[in-house]
């Protein structure tokens, strides 16, 4: 399993399709964390919603020191989500188009030992992209701070763990998500569609008729992304609808079911993989 | 098993629906031998190799690949795959490419340089594997079959896309592997190539294994073409020396079953009996023909392609 994890991480780090996810990760939580919020602040902004005071305050609020526990995850169920999704689907799909999966099947690891190399460079990959994410909005905060000359305060490192781990079981999920897809449809053009489809439009099409339609009401509490934004919404993102809510956070279950469905979505994902890896034939 | 056979396969049969891709094939491979595994193309080589490496399973029969079952872990560090076309990450450099294999295999990065070297591609090796010739990519697939320095090589149409030079160095590469002590089995659609190549050769057609044997056993002995004349006289003549069974009568010649020996005798008096004899030699069927005497393949299906090995 070592030997795998070491060829996939190899492999992985000279992909330049890995740094160009990572780049739009950050740029993208930097962007929505820090940048705008701080415009927003200074009242360069200039939408119908750019109203300063109150929400200005809010903004810059969260784009503090003190918000970097929060602020660093609020998109991850989102858009990083939908990063790491793609990002899955690419360790896996790509195998299969370039028919290197026949290669890596007849150098000597077990199959099992192969889907073991892919999940543990892709949840290493994981924890450190929410790392760097840490980092980097930890010293953009720090410079919005400065620059808005407010004080610097910093969460309590428990919290900081929280986030870190909260972001890492919510991006890991829908990476192996997309890993599972890349599995299932054995390419990446299908996998990464169907799996952008269902995180960014369908899950909330259906979220929209959740609250006059009891059965979907039901369903959604175990959708990934209902789930993934409730555990967001727990570690002190904003839901959508409240004040400074922001989009695919909702409060729908609690932090702790939410972790629980994420980790039941790991393993599904997983074990699925691993059935569809050992029964089928490489054509 | 694993004492003379390396691969033995018993009644093996695939079928995808209501198709037989491999049907009750018997075969096996010897111990330090290149076996040609020759067939059209759709007869079923590549899916009995795939069966051989566990990447696909058979619906039927029994299968034993140095003494383990297909694409057992045990086995696999020993055998050496060229499956098809090289199939390998095009972002990333040729030599990275087998450094990324070399740990899927536990090999260390200095045997990586070593295959290189092998294949003649150490200069080029920095390049991506995108902007490699076909020919350079089969010669990186064969460097990758090499990583592990396994005991079993297979290799399916390893001469796929490669222009005349490239055939022929891949042609004396094998048989370097072989002569080094590995087993290959090649399989091609190219007589001409497991004629020149091969110490063993099954015939494969529609699934089925149609005819195993060394090339001199499926080519059997040689004849004697006479081409004399008066040609009934001579015809007198050669039966009295080997027998009128052993005569045939060829399109204004005869055909001999006779022994090396006799073809000076044979001429010698034919000659001294004043008959004029304007040819006198050997003929040796090649693979070909005994390939389409044993399966009713059209011939457009297969290519004769000689090369200069």
């Amino acid at each position: 399993m070592l030997a795998s994890l070491n060829a996939e991480l190899f492999k992985l780090r000279k992909r330049t399709a890995l740094w160009l996810i990572v780049a739009v990760w950050v740029v993208l939580s930097l962007l929505f964390g820090y940048v705008f919020p701080y415009l927003s602040y200074r009242g360069i902004a200039a939408g119908p919603g750019a109203a300063g005071g109150e929400s200005a305050a809010r903004a810059i609020s969260s784009a503090l020191p003190g918000g970097l526990a929060s602020t660093a995850i609020a998109g991850f169920p989102l858009f990083a989500g939908a990063l790491a999704m793609i990002l899955g689907v690419l360790t896996v799909g790509s195998e299969y188009g370039w028919q290197t999966v026949k290669v890596m099947f007849t150098q000597g690891p077990r199959r099992g030992a192969v889907l073991a190399g892919k999940v543990g460079a892709v949840l290493v990959i994981m924890l450190g992209v929410v790392i760097l994410t840490f980092i980097l909005d930890g010293a953009a905060s720090l410079l919005v701070a400065s620059m808005a000359d407010k004080a610097v305060s910093w969460p309590a490192f428990g919290d900081i763990l929280r986030g870190v781990g909260g972001g890492w079981l919510i991006v890991s999920m829908w990476a192996l998500g997309g890993m599972f897809l890349g599995f299932l449809l054995r390419g990446t053009a299908i996998a990464v569609g169907l799996g952008l489809v269902w995180a960014l439009a369908v899950e909330n099409l259906l979220r929209a008729f959740a609250s006059t339609i009891s059965v979907i009401n039901w369903l959604q509490k175990f959708f990934p992304g209902t789930n993934a934004g409730s555990l967001a919404a727990a570690l002190g993102v904003p839901a959508m609808g409240a004040d400074g809510g922001t989009p695919g956070i909702t409060a729908a279950v609690s932090g702790t079911q939410a972790a629980i469905v994420l980790a039941c979505y790991l393993v599904v994902f997983v074990g699925i993989s691993a059935i569809l890896l050992n029964r089928r034939d490489v054509a | 098993m694993v004492g003379d056979n390396l691969i033995e396969t018993h009644a093996l049969t695939k079928r995808y629906g209501e198709h037989r891709a491999v049907d009750r094939l018997d075969l096996t491979v010897r111990r330090g031998e290149i076996y040609g595994f020759l067939g059209p193309n759709g007869a079923g080589k590549t899916t009995t190799l795939r069966i051989l490496l566990g990447l696909v399973r058979a619906t039927s029969g029994t299968v034993r690949v140095l003494d383990a079952e297909p694409g057992d872990p045990k086995a696999l560090p020993n055998i050496g795959v060229l499956i098809e076309s090289a199939a390998f990450y095009p972002y990333l450099s040729g030599r990275d490419n087998l450094r990324t294999f070399a740990r899927y295999c536990k090999v260390p990065d200095a045997r990586v340089e070593e295959v290189l070297e092998i294949v003649s591609l150490t200069d080029r090796g920095g390049d991506k594997f995108a902007k490699y010739s076909l020919g350079m990519k089969q010669r990186l697939g064969l460097a990758a079959a090499l990583l592990k320095d396994p005991e079993l090589l297979i290799l399916d149409e390893p001469t796929n896309g490669l222009d005349p030079a490239g055939i022929t160095d891949m042609r004396r590469l094998i048989r370097k592997l072989g002569r080094d002590g590995h087993t290959v089995v090649l399989s091609s659609h190219l007589l001409g190539e497991v004629q020149q190549i091969c110490d063993r050769v099954g015939m494969i057609a529609r699934g089925k294994l149609v005819r195993e044997g060394t090339v001199d056993e499926l080519r059997g002995t040689a004849t004697l073409e006479v081409v004399a004349e008066p040609l009934a006289q001579a015809r007198e003549i050669v039966a009295q020396l080997i027998g009128a069974d052993n005569v045939m009568d060829a399109d204004n010649a005869l055909r001999l079953n006779a022994k090396p020996t006799d073809a000076v005798r044979i001429n010698r008096e034919l000659v001294l009996a004043g008959i004029a004899v304007s040819t006198l030699h050997w003929i040796e069927r090649s693979l070909e023909e005994i390939f389409f005497e044993v399966t009713d393949e059209p011939q457009a299906e297969l290519t004769t392609t000689k090369g200069g090995v």
